[in-house]
């Protein structure tokens, strides 16, 4: 195939999609962009693979009941511990006396261990629910033609991010029901849907936000939390620096109180579930950037996320951080503009502003500089060798050398997506690209990925490198290494 | 994780992949015997001459100059007999073979002429003489044709194909089942090194970030991360985790192998021979490289037990290197090179060679140490007089192309 047809095939691929697999190159040369516009209107806004997985409340309730026993079963063995150590403890003290550290510290040692192992003999199903997620999500990944929308929804979940660090049960749930379904809609769907979700008010600690006037705040004399209500208006609309005040923060967390869920303790059919609970809720009309906010309810916060959607700050906000995750670290300034334009034009319709990026000359000429995420570039070596299945425990372990664990960014702002923040993870890329490599190396030909799958677009000194391998597995781990493989 | 329940610190200590037979050779136990049998492939080719040194050969240091391994060298290879020395980084080799358990064989090779690692280690493993003919194994086939003494480890292994990659020579119809390591594998310097000069080809920011984790890991600061496994931080130098790699990954296979009910015959294999630049046989890389495999043979022997008195391991490699050391103080595929064979079953304490000599004229194509030993005759040997393979079985299905090499004897006994 003529080289420069496949080169921009396999361009699209990586910058905006999934990765080529085998037959991909050849299926879009003719088209490339027609190819990625297509992918937009094929998007399955739910996942039939994920029929069986739990929904996010379901799955809370299901963690929650588990810990609930294994609890029970603690406090159970450290009071059986404790009556047996009473009998002992002038021995204990005696031995205190003897020696100057851990006579205690054994003692207490070998109590905390009795109950971790009562903790153990209840099984967590917090980890098989994470499991079955992220294989369904991979898969989805690996299934995908292109994968544009897929990299949306990567994109997406890791703007509007929850962690699994604080809440494993749901996360992977909360990227199925809140932001799958809204990712080639309107922004300000999406927003309602991220922001108002038990994961979310969770994570970002709305769900014991009290209005301090509220008749749960008067009663309990507690207050406000101002986290959902800042990131909100920092990360994932304004954007930092873009004309709110300290006022506006604490007036928009006073309107989001009350959005919070159901505990699990008193609804067993439905805990975990969201909730606007006009107890918590502080009452009366609120000013948010020089704007009044007289509604009584859950309508005040969703008229606030629908004038922030609507804020050409976001807009703009959305647009470079887009612009910045599928074209380049420094986007071109026109190619934002023109995104931020469409976003604007169109009321946040997000399926319009990708087909803009798609459609601007800038997206297709910037140099391919970009360095793949961790989790793009595994992906991408699952899909060049044909694979179509993931051990999920492998892959998510994996991530985690890797510094991108699923759905566990380490702060709110989500992963980064510039180069600096993952060229020094290149060693430990090297390991898991040697691991990789050896494990498909029986069914993986690096010279017919080259050919095949790449399109022959790779440089000379990659084949080059690759044909002088002293193994299968060591010129798999060359290739998946190049220049060529990780940037896009 | 797979052959029957492992304890988990085996699984942690797991190192390299062993692929083994599910059933026991009953013909050499109804003679009394419980024989082993332990294949290890070094892949990218070793350099023999690197290995294991013609001092004697009045041509040697004129081809390889101050490269070459020599008595009185600054690390002295120790000799094995009055023409031939061997690495010094091998001393429990070196040990095994004073006692008569371990033996070298030089100048030889599989039939395969050429020079490409894919297509020679397809005939080293495949047994056939014809790159990509098959997708089976010469020690498959063998079991195939052994007569099963009742099946291993009842406990119940897992198909193979689950891991780590199921290597040619133990592909086809016997089953076979896997036992993979739970540690990563770290890449090999070579590999690093390749990658390096890839990079400096091609994208000089990812090179001066790979050179900076080189920097860092020659420093030798330990920096604790968040890491799960630790043992796979970067921090601690590449040899060294390949070193504890394969050396308890040896442990691990031995100690299945020594196991009432474990396999008797298993493959391993691992890369990295790939010499072309700064060889290092008495000091760099294919010193470090031997010293790997040198302590991979003491974890066997040790890990073995009782076992090692009844097993044989031969280490064999795609093809040899150039005689000569080329222009990057390496050097490039050649033809000729060495087998070890190691095993309490072994009659060992010899080089088994007929030396084809090294002036120009005496080197293959004028480049390469010449073979003058089949590989097959070695591999022949063992199964039939170790395993007791069928010769007929050995000439028609296992080597077929081989029925005028005939089978060495007394490799063991």
């Amino acid at each position: 195939m003529a080289r420069a047809e496949a080169a921009e095939a396999v361009l699209a691929l990586n910058r905006f999609g999934m990765g080529p697999r085998p037959g991909s190159v050849a299926a879009i040369k003719a088209d490339p962009r027609g190819a990625l516009l297509a992918d937009l209107e094929r998007f399955p806004g739910e996942l039939s693979a994920a029929s069986a997985l739990p929904s996010s409340a379901k799955a809370f309730r299901t963690v929650n009941e588990a810990n609930a026993k294994r609890q029970a079963k603690a406090i159970l063995t450290k009071k059986a511990q404790e009556k047996g150590q009473e009998k002992g403890q002038d021995e204990a003290k005696k031995q205190m006396a003897e020696a100057s550290s851990p006579a205690t510290e054994g003692g207490q040692g070998a109590m905390e261990m009795a109950q971790k192992t009562a903790l153990d003999s209840v099984p967590d199903p917090g980890r098989p629910i994470y499991l079955d997620e992220a294989k369904v999500r991979i898969e989805a990944a690996l299934a995908a033609d292109i994968g544009f929308t897929e990299r949306l929804v990567w994109f997406w979940s890791n703007h509007f991010c929850i962690s699994a660090d604080k809440i494993r049960s749901m996360s992977g749930a909360y990227e199925r029901e809140a932001i799958r379904p809204h990712v080639l809609g309107r922004f300000v769907d999406l927003l309602l849907a991220a922001e108002g979700h038990p994961a979310m008010l969770f994570y970002l600690d709305n769900v014991g936000s009290l209005g301090p006037n509220s008749i749960a705040g008067i009663n309990r004399n507690r207050g406000l939390n101002e986290n959902l209500a800042r990131e909100t208006m920092e990360l994932h609309t304004l954007g930092v620096r873009s004309g709110y005040s300290q006022d506006d923060v604490i007036s928009f967390a006073k309107i989001l109180t009350g959005w919070t869920w159901l505990s699990p303790v008193d609804n067993p059919d439905h805990g975990g579930e969201f909730i606007f609970n006009p107890r918590l809720h502080e009452p009366g009309a609120q000013k948010v950037m020089d704007k009044v906010y007289a509604q009584e309810d859950v309508e005040q916060g969703r008229a606030v996320l629908r004038d922030l959607a609507a804020n050409p700050a976001t807009a703009t906000h959305i647009a470079s951080k887009l612009a910045r995750y599928f074209v380049a670290d420094a986007p071109p300034p026109v190619l934002i503009e023109r995104m931020a334009r469409a976003f604007v034009d169109t009321e946040g319709n997000l399926k319009e502003v990708a087909k803009v990026m798609i459609s601007s000359p800038e997206s297709w000429s910037e140099p391919p500089t970009k360095l793949k995420r961790p989790s793009e570039w595994v992906v991408g070596m699952v899909r060049a060798a044909g694979l179509k299945q993931i051990d999920p425990k492998r892959y998510t372990d994996g991530q985690v050398l890797l510094g991108e664990p699923l759905w566990r960014p380490s702060s709110p702002k989500g992963f980064p997506d510039d180069e600096a923040s993952w060229i020094d993870g290149l060693g430990r890329r090297l390991d898991i690209a040697n691991a990789v490599a050896e494990r498909i190396a029986d069914r993986a030909d690096p010279r017919v990925i080259i050919e095949d799958v790449l399109g022959a677009t790779v440089s000379p000194e990659v084949k080059e490198a690759v044909g002088r391998a002293e193994s299968r597995q060591q010129a798999l781990a060359l290739l998946f290494m190049s220049a060529d493989f990780q940037r896009r | 994780m797979s052959f029957h329940p492992v304890s988990r610190r085996e699984m942690l200590l797991g190192a390299s992949a062993l692929f083994a037979w599910t059933q026991l050779p009953r013909l050499a136990r109804a003679e009394g015997r419980d024989p082993r049998l332990l294949v290890v492939i070094l892949r990218g080719a070793l350099d023999g001459l690197g290995a294991v040194a013609p001092v004697g050969d009045p041509d040697w240091i004129g081809l390889r100059g101050d490269r070459a391994l020599v008595l009185d060298g600054k690390t002295p290879a120790v000799p094995l007999d009055a023409f031939f020395a061997l690495n010094p980084a091998m001393p429990n080799f070196y040990r095994l073979y004073k006692t008569g358990q371990a033996a070298v064989v030089h100048a030889t090779a599989t039939p395969y002429r050429e020079r490409s690692h894919f297509d020679g280690q397809d005939v080293l493993e495949s047994g056939i003489n014809k790159p990509g003919a098959v997708d089976t194994g010469w020690l498959n086939r063998a079991l195939l044709a052994l007569e099963s003494g009742g099946r291993v480890s009842p406990g119940g292994g897992r198909a193979l194909g689950i891991g780590a990659v199921t290597p040619l020579v133990v592909r086809g119809q016997a089953p076979i089942m896997s036992w993979v390591p739970q540690r990563l594998l770290p890449a090999s310097e070579d590999t690093r090194a390749r990658l390096l000069d890839l990079y400096q080809h091609t994208d000089p920011k990812l090179a001066a970030a790979l050179q900076a984790r080189v920097e860092l890991a020659a420093i030798g600061g330990v920096t604790k991360t968040d890491d799960p496994m630790p043992d796979t931080s970067p921090s601690v130098l590449p040899i060294a985790r390949f070193r504890a790699y394969v050396a308890e990954g040896a442990g691990a296979a031995a100690r299945f192998l020594a196991k009432a009910d474990g396999p008797r015959v298993g493959a391993v294999g691992f890369g990295g021979w790939d010499t072309h630049v700064n060889e290092g046989a008495a000091s760099g890389q294919l010193y470090n490289l031997l010293g790997v495999l040198d302590g991979g043979i003491a974890a066997l022997e040790s890990n073995l037990g009782d076992a090692w008195r009844e097993t044989v391991v031969v280490v064999v490699t795609e093809f040899g290197r150039t005689a000569k050391i080329n222009g990057t103080d390496g050097t490039d595929h050649g033809t000729g090179t060495v087998a070890f064979l190691v095993g309490g079953a072994l009659k060992g304490g010899r080089v088994i060679a007929d030396w084809p000599g090294l002036k120009t004229a005496q080197l293959y194509e004028e480049r390469d140490l010449k073979p003058t030993t089949d590989l097959r005759a070695v591999l022949k040997g063992l199964l039939r007089d170790h395993l007791r393979v069928e010769e007929s079985v050995l000439a028609s299905s296992v080597f077929p192309d081989s029925a005028d090499v005939a089978p060495m004897s007394g490799l063991v006994g």
